[in-house]
């Protein structure tokens, strides 16, 4: 089981808090848009990425838990 | 490339066409002309012939014909799989301005698609079938309509199929968005998951395919796995429908066997009108090849996808050497940026940047290096989009870079080129007219 941020780029209007709050994680793309990396949050910084993600004033910032080896069909 | 992987002119002229057999000029094949010629269709009344005929199917080795490539296997047993009642949906929206084979099959054979959407819903058990068609394609859904007719006059046991005009626009047939559509929105794509498969039309199981697969699967049910894979790649069997346009004598539908080498097409479509520079392969979410290294490219997913690129709805546009690409790769940006549905942030912003960027380079009114930004903005909106439509945008640019560097180079020390009358507009930005069936 690992956690993951995800972005919905629908509902995000690039309020830009995420970025202040987890720079380890997310930064601003040239016009205030989240880059989120894709690699698993570690558990000591698990905290930051939940602050984050209850920050974003359109909950556009998603903590994704997924196990590993799950099937994607297109 | 393996060298078995590509299959001659001889092979195609002599197992081909399969889909575009029997084709009758300006009008669409009947349903007695079309029994005639195939038979009628395998019962699929019983599990047990339901789940042999799923077998073949998986056995054939098909690949979706949308554009991704995905096994049409995996796709019919995750719908078959999940909770009922499941819905069946066929879709020849063809967003792509520069493709005209789903319409083509769908106005002059629409009673493959037809079989094939019958034959897709009673496997994966759907209660409802729905065959969508562009609002632009006034004729394919004329020739859907007589044809659903006819079926039923004849008193075919089947599932009774669905019409639906949809939104003409690029994005609006994307599977979310046709989904949606569907659902009564607005044609724009959704987050997801859900994926269709599991949440739907009416939230239910959709299985979504492209019409051309639809028609393939009518024949692999009539035909078995083992003639489906007589032509194609192992990887990638069968034969695929190609439009083929730009600078050729006969452009055109094609249907060719996927892994045919892209200097056999050039001459099936009554080879170049002029000497080329380049082909774009795969549409509009394509890559751009020089002419040097594309002639003899295998024309199947595996061979594109290891060179970055893609064969999507088979896509195929030759590039004349008096044609600019930077230009012509310009406008189509411009096109993609108009495209988005205008959801999300990277994708409106990043496509419009690389879009105006692209457009000074290639009027050379841009200054030295500005081609680093388009490239920076590239890699930045990958992934980063609801829906593929910035990744695919970002590709093409991508390769455009690549491809016309040196052009682009030209471009930059504010020099612009005048391609002369009959070479700018070579990729089509709007609704362009209906194209028949080459060869």
């Amino acid at each position: 089981m690992s956690v993951r941020l995800r972005v919905n780029p629908i509902a995000c209007e690039g309020h830009g808090m995420c970025a202040e709050l987890f720079p380890e994680w997310i930064e601003l793309d040239d016009w205030g848009y989240p880059i989120v990396a894709g690699e698993p949050v570690p558990p000591e910084l698990l905290e930051h990425a939940r602050r984050a993600a209850d920050a974003c004033p359109t909950l556009a910032l998603l903590l994704e838990r997924s196990s590993s080896g799950r099937e994607r069909v297109t | 490339m393996p060298e078995g992987a590509t299959a001659t002119a001889r092979e195609m002229s002599a197992k081909l066409p399969r889909l575009l057999a029997g084709l009758r000029r300006g009008r669409p094949t009947t349903l007695a002309e079309h029994r005639e010629r195939l038979g009628p269709m395998p019962s699929t009344a019983s599990g047990r012939e339901r789940s042999e005929l799923l077998g073949e199917v998986e056995r054939s080795g098909l690949r979706g014909r949308g554009g991704a490539g995905f096994p049409t296997a995996v796709k019919l047993r995750a719908v078959a799989s999940g909770p009922g009642p499941r819905i069946l949906v066929g879709n020849g929206s063809e967003g792509e301005p520069a493709s005209r084979k789903d319409t083509l099959l769908m106005a002059r054979a629409p009673h493959l698609v037809l079989d094939g959407a019958t034959f897709a819903a009673a496997l994966v058990g759907a209660t409802e079938a729905i065959v969508c068609v562009k609002e632009s394609s006034e004729e394919a859904a004329a020739s859907l309509l007589t044809a659903v007719q006819e079926r039923s006059d004849a008193g075919l046991e089947e599932i009774a199929v669905a019409v639906r005009v949809v939104s003409s626009a690029y994005v609006a047939g994307e599977e979310s968005a046709l989904v949606h559509q569907l659902n009564g929105g607005d044609g724009k794509p959704t987050f997801v998951p859900p994926r269709p498969f599991e949440a739907g039309v009416g939230e239910r199981p959709t299985l979504l395919q492209n019409v051309e697969t639809l028609a393939h699967l009518a024949l692999i049910a009539r035909l078995g796995a083992e003639w489906f894979r007589e032509v194609g790649t192992p990887d990638d069997p069968g034969s695929v429908l190609v439009t083929m346009s730009g600078g050729v004598s006969r452009p055109g539908v094609y249907e060719i066997a996927a892994g045919t080498r892209l200097g056999d097409l050039v001459k099936a479509a009554g080879g170049p009108t002029d000497p080329l520079q380049a082909f774009l392969i795969g549409g509009y979410a394509g890559t751009w090849f020089d002419v040097r290294s594309a002639l003899d490219l295998s024309l199947d997913h595996q061979t594109l996808r290891a060179l970055g690129g893609t064969l999507g709805p088979g896509v195929v546009i030759a590039l004349p050497e008096g044609a600019c690409g930077v230009a012509e790769t310009a406008a189509v940006a411009e096109y993609m940026a108009r495209a988005s549905s205008g959801q999300c942030g990277p994708c409106v912003h990043g496509l419009a940047a690389i879009a105006d960027a692209l457009n000074d380079i290639a009027s050379g009114r841009a200054a030295p290096g500005t081609h680093e930004w388009v490239a920076r903005w590239s890699d930045d909106v990958v992934g980063r989009g609801a829906c593929h439509h910035p990744d695919g945008a970002a590709r093409l640019v991508s390769s455009c870079l690549d491809v016309f560097g040196a052009e682009i180079e030209r471009h930059e020390r504010n020099r612009t080129c005048a391609p002369p009358p009959g070479m700018t507009g070579l990729l089509p930005t709007r609704g362009a007219e209906p194209v028949g069936a080459g060869g």
